[in-house]
């Protein structure tokens, strides 16, 4: 095969790839985890070549979105080295697991982040920019602010004791440009 | 090991490739105790090295803030690329603290 026909065929696949594609994934609620969900995240639409402004947009949801899982939904608070009273507090863990779903369906991506921790009662004060529940931990309450900063479309759904489930859209400019060129 | 330096009255932090929630309490807890324990008035944050910031850099820079405003500190950032500056400025930081090249 020449390298020509080769490189069509490759282009073919990418193209067909691009109508809709989906994943997940699960892992533990601990802080390590938050960077390898959003370079997932960033990988997962690397094909469409998104702007480097896109892919930080998406990057830093992402990253709001699990890292709220962690530290509300399952009192994950500390990263690693702060120290506790007795031993260091990261490692006291508590179990949990985070789901994160992407489905990219042309150039519009779905995100989104499951917890079955804690839950809140009232999301919308939750939502208020400024607003947190662990100021001692120096978190900005910034999280949703920026989900909805830097995303199109963001949906939060919760019930105490059971969970949280975070929905996220962004229509990324590039496929237009990709049709173009084909 | 000199991501945090004092010169003068001011206390020099250099930020990690990567600011999250993973690295930030780390970041804080180091910065507090300069600050406690050599007095000094002013912040600078350094973001020549990072590539990536979540809301939780901006609990690290505001939780500073606090700390140092009442003394008559101020809080400097400088080498912030465009997404760093992007992001303060989305918080509204850049109304508190001074963005410099």
């Amino acid at each position: 095969m020449t390298a020509e026909k080769d490189l069509q065929q490759t282009a073919g696949a990418t193209e067909r790839a691009l109508w809709k594609n989906e994943m997940s994934m699960e892992f533990d609620a601990v802080s390590l985890n938050e960077s390898f969900a959003r370079v997932a995240v960033a990988a997962f639409v690397a094909h469409l070549n998104p702007t480097l402004e896109e892919v930080a947009d998406i990057k830093t949801a992402v990253s709001e979105a699990v890292t709220n899982a962690i530290i509300h939904g399952y009192d994950n608070v500390y990263g690693y080295s702060k120290h506790g009273d007795s031993q260091p507090a990261y490692l006291i863990i508590h179990p949990g697991k985070v789901w994160l779903r992407c489905c990219l369906e042309k150039d519009v991506l779905r995100i989104e982040v499951e917890d079955r921790g804690k839950g809140m009662d009232n999301v919308e004060q939750a939502m208020e920019p400024l607003y947190t529940t662990k100021p001692e931990y120096d978190r900005s309450g910034m999280g949703f602010a920026f989900m909805e900063a830097f995303m199109d479309e963001l949906e939060v759904h919760s019930e105490p004791g059971r969970g949280t489930v975070v929905r996220m859209t962004k229509k990324l400019g590039t496929y237009p440009l990709i049709e173009e060129e084909s | 090991m000199d991501d945090f330096q004092i010169i003068d009255n001011c206390l020099m932090v250099k930020l990690p490739e990567e600011v999250d929630h993973h690295k930030s309490s780390y970041i804080c807890e180091k910065a507090d105790s300069y600050i406690l324990r050599e007095e000094v008035e002013n912040v600078v944050f350094d973001f020549e090295e990072t590539r990536f910031m979540d809301s939780s850099g901006i609990g690290i820079i505001m939780g500073r803030y606090k700390k140092i405003v009442c003394f008559g500190g101020k809080v400097f950032v400088i080498h912030a690329d465009p997404q760093i500056r992007r992001i303060l400025r989305v918080a509204g930081l850049n109304k508190l603290i001074e963005i410099m090249d």
